[in-house]
């Protein structure tokens, strides 16, 4: 009883804040277009980079997002249902081995490279990308 | 000083509310910020009965909240909740109210009770921790972790003098019961309300439990929201609109 409304809240605020998450992965480099307000005006800027977590389930999820700039390796986690997300893309797949890339952060240049993921999973992941979006 | 303390006495005193704490999510606002949240439910939270300076020496409402089985409720408490023409409730609490505040009996207390952006008291019954040591129950710092301590890493170290006291002084804070205490948490602010579910969502933690009862009243160390609804809003039961109206036709 108690846990169905809670999952009920959870819901319909996801229905309510009306996001198309792409389906991607750790591993995956994502352009993550952020609303950013400065005194009046609100602007798009877009983060890119690797995700290197999901964490968390249903409207609690969160995702970090890894890239280096200017030699200074940044991380910033973003709920997957924030407001301030305007949408999110994926730019590449990669071929990981593990759900958390934190290995990634003790790494620079080549040994920091992710094989990029191509052929048959590629298409079964655009497929399934798309179909959520058609409905 | 002397406005304030007239200021005080003209202050209503609105009953407050019993509810179940179901457990915490968040909230995003449009801002695009996430705001942490208690759901508390109020699920038929129906006053029972009245206590009065005459009868009682205090002004207060008896409250009931949810739904006990018959068959667990003992005749004599059956027979109050008969008089108050309610069903029989799971928890009954009194609130200090003044006299100007009191609701009708059978009243249903609902959500928009408070107000979005209002702040509450919350007084609930915290998470029982046992039997809990001194780093636990007193934040100690323990013992250190090399250096030679062998066993006693999280002990609470020495307790007291020598000869000279020669006694362990009163009120040592020392390992023991933890928690199971009623903690009123203060100043919370309401975020959201759903009516039609009876529900309150509180930022921040609250003390307790999911399920464990929670006592919401207007925060007392800020001023009263200039939005309250006075003495409260509420419903009446059916079956009581029914015996009313009926009532007022025979009298017709």
């Amino acid at each position: 009883m108690a846990i169905d409304i809670l999952a009920a809240l959870d819901a319909e605020q996801i229905v309510k804040l009306n996001k198309t998450i792409p389906d991607f992965q750790p591993g995956d480099t994502v352009q993550v277009n952020v609303k950013v307000k400065e005194g009046e005006r609100s602007r798009i800027q877009a983060y890119e980079g690797v995700c290197i977590a999901r964490n968390g389930g249903g409207l609690q999820e969160s995702f970090v997002v890894r890239k280096i700039s200017y030699g200074e390796g940044v991380e910033r986690v973003f709920p997957i249902y924030s407001p301030l997300i305007d949408s999110i893309v994926v730019v590449r797949r990669g071929v990981v081995r593990r759900a958390k890339l934190y290995y990634l952060r003790d790494r620079r240049g080549k040994s920091a490279r992710i094989v990029e993921r191509k052929g048959k999973a590629v298409d079964k992941k655009a497929v399934a990308k798309t179909t959520p979006a058609a409905e | 000083m002397r406005d304030q303390s007239q200021a005080i006495q003209h202050r209503p005193k609105r009953s407050g509310v019993i509810a179940q704490k179901l457990g915490m999510t968040r909230v995003f606002t449009d801002a695009g910020q996430h705001i942490p949240v208690t759901v508390l439910q109020l699920e038929g939270c129906q006053v029972i009965a009245h206590r009065s300076e005459d009868s009682n020496g205090y002004v207060a409402l008896q409250l009931g909240l949810g739904t006990a089985k018959v068959k667990n409720v003992s005749k004599a408490e059956r027979g109050h909740f008969a008089i108050a023409n309610v069903e029989p409730k799971r928890k009954v609490v009194e609130f200090r109210v003044d006299t100007s505040s009191l609701l009708p009996i059978g009243a249903e207390i609902t959500a928009d009770h408070f107000v979005v952006g209002q702040f509450v008291d919350v007084t609930g019954t915290s998470t029982g921790k046992g039997f809990a040591g001194g780093m636990k129950r007193w934040n100690f710092g323990g013992l250190r972790a090399t250096h030679g301590v062998s066993v006693s890493h999280r002990s609470i170290g020495s307790t007291g003098g020598r000869q000279d006291p020669g006694k362990t002084f009163k009120n040592k804070k020392m390992p023991g019961h933890m928690g199971v205490d009623r903690i009123t948490t203060l100043n919370l602010k309401v975020v959201q309300l759903d009516v039609s579910r009876g529900l309150v969502l509180v930022e921040g933690a609250v003390p307790g439990v999911k399920g464990g009862w929670i006592y919401l009243r207007d925060a007392i160390k800020k001023p009263l929201h200039k939005d309250l609804p006075l003495p409260g809003k509420f419903r009446m039961n059916n079956d009581n609109l029914a015996s009313e109206l009926v009532a007022n036709e025979q009298e017709a």
